[in-house]
């Protein structure tokens, strides 16, 4: 039988896991820069622009997520490798679409919101709570894409 | 995905930025009875540094190469800054023309600015020698024609509009080629804030039309032949001409007094830097940083000399800036 099914399978993982973890990468890393910056003038700063920071890396963490539930669908990490048909190796593919592409862009645009609250931090640091908000906010949009990347892999019925 | 090439540093100079002085700061330096407390409270505020003397001037210079220390040390490409250098590079040039037109062919240390592009030394050399052609494109014809206008006619005021005038063309031409919108903004408020300026001391000094062309630079906001044919109508025709641009503020300046159009000038610029409070990622939080510290020390120059002449608190808050902060 074809392998074809399981390689879609699990390129919908990596794509899961790879286009997520880009994002994040790229948004800690431009809330880093930010970071840096206020720390390398005012060091008392450091916790809370590290939580700012940070923020934009849970969309990683969900790719990872669905990658996990994405190899545990197929057996891969069980042990009961499927034989999965081309069609269903593509659903799997399309499940996992969303929290990568929604991942990657999210985090991308987490990470500059983040930089731009941590200069609210950097003026006025007891603005903290507030400043938070605004890239939470840009979370709400993967934690969406995580739900249905998780809804449709586990729902899938093979 | 856009550029963010200055997050780091615009990070740092929002930090940074907390320490400017508001207005409330300002107050403050202006409740000083002396000369003293006011060098006393500035050194409490951390300006200066261990090695400064307690003269208020050399506090105030210290303050000023701790600009571009700290611009040095955000590790940026500091060409987007070369514009900001102009004014002093072409001071250098005005100075050398007549150091080296003066029969001393001496230098005199006192009036050149150090840390240009091109060092004092150099200047002087190639306009002793004429070597023109060693200077960027923009100052040298301008420095050459300068330079023989002072030689054969002694006239020292044609000299400085000639190099004043390529120095507004040089920061015109640089705000048209910078891909930074702040460089735009500050390069077009200065040609019109200098135009203003030079139609404004023309009407009061009777210059002719021949002599405001000759001075003023073309640009976008001002139509420079309408501004000199309003100098020559007089002080009200200037008022009008600009209640119909974007400098209206300064007309309602001009007919409150000169300081008051002095302290609009200024105001103006800062007023033009305010949007780069609200960048993140662009170059223009570091130029307008930049630009506040020189109006801060320049604000504190004017409270600590006015404090020295004994002038009224009334009349020195007349002619103080506006903050950024």
């Amino acid at each position: 039988m074809s392998q074809l099914g399981m390689v879609y399978a699990l390129l919908g993982a990596a794509i899961a896991v790879i286009l997520a973890g880009m994002g994040s990468a790229i948004g800690v890393g431009i809330a880093g820069q930010a970071a840096s910056g206020v720390v390398t003038e005012d060091p008392s700063k450091f916790a809370k622009v590290l939580i700012m920071q940070l923020l934009p890396g849970t969309q990683g963490i969900y790719g990872l997520l669905v990658g996990f539930i994405t190899l545990s669908k197929i057996g891969l990490l069980g042990g009961g490798l499927m034989e999965l048909t081309t069609s269903q190796g593509l659903l799997v593919f399309c499940a996992c679409l969303p929290i990568g592409v929604v991942g990657l862009v999210s985090a991308y645009y987490q990470g500059k919101t983040s930089a731009a609250a941590i200069g609210i931090v950097a003026k006025k640091p007891e603005q903290f709570g507030k400043a938070m908000l605004f890239p939470a906010m840009v979370e709400t949009y993967a934690i969406l894409a995580l739900l249905i990347s998780i809804l449709s892999v586990t729902n899938l019925s093979f | 995905m856009g550029k963010t090439n200055y997050t780091y540093a615009v990070a740092r100079i929002r930090v940074l930025e907390t320490a400017l002085f508001t207005s409330a700061v300002i107050e403050q330096l202006l409740a000083c009875r002396t000369e003293e407390q006011c060098i006393q409270f500035l050194q409490e505020k951390g300006w200066g540094d261990m090695n400064t003397s307690e003269s208020a001037e050399a506090i105030l210079n210290r303050e000023q190469e701790k600009i571009w220390e700290t611009i040095r040390e955000l590790g940026v490409d500091m060409k987007v800054f070369d514009v900001l250098s102009y004014p002093n590079l072409f001071h250098n040039l005005k100075a050398a023309i007549k150091d080296a037109c003066t029969e001393e062919h001496g230098k005199n240390l006192n009036i050149y600015y150090e840390d240009t592009s091109i060092s004092p030394d150099e200047m002087l050399e190639i306009v002793k020698n004429k070597e023109f052609s060693r200077l960027p494109a923009f100052m040298a014809e301008a420095a050459r024609e300068a330079y023989e206008v002072l030689l054969h006619t002694r006239d020292g005021q044609l000299c400085d509009v000639i190099v004043d005038k390529a120095l507004l063309e040089a920061i015109y031409a640089a705000g048209k080629e910078a891909k930074d919108s702040i460089i735009k903004d500050y390069a077009e408020s200065t040609v019109a804030i200098a135009d203003i300026k030079i139609a404004v001391r023309s009407q009061k000094t009777a210059k002719t039309m021949d002599f405001m062309k000759r001075a003023m630079a073309e640009c976008e906001s001002l139509n420079v032949a309408q501004l000199a044919k309003a100098a020559i109508g007089g002080m009200d025709a200037i008022v009008e001409y600009l209640a119909g641009t974007d400098y209206a503020e300064g007309g309602k300046a001009i007919a409150e007094s000169p300081s008051a159009f002095e302290r609009w000038c200024d105001n103006r610029m800062i007023q033009t830097m305010q949007p780069q409070k609200y960048e993140v990622f662009s170059v223009g939080p570091l130029v307008a940083y930049v630009l506040a510290r020189e109006n801060e020390i320049k604000t504190v120059r004017i409270i600590v000399s006015g404090k020295r002449s004994g002038l009224s608190d009334d009349s020195i808050r007349e002619r103080v800036r506006e903050m950024y902060v």
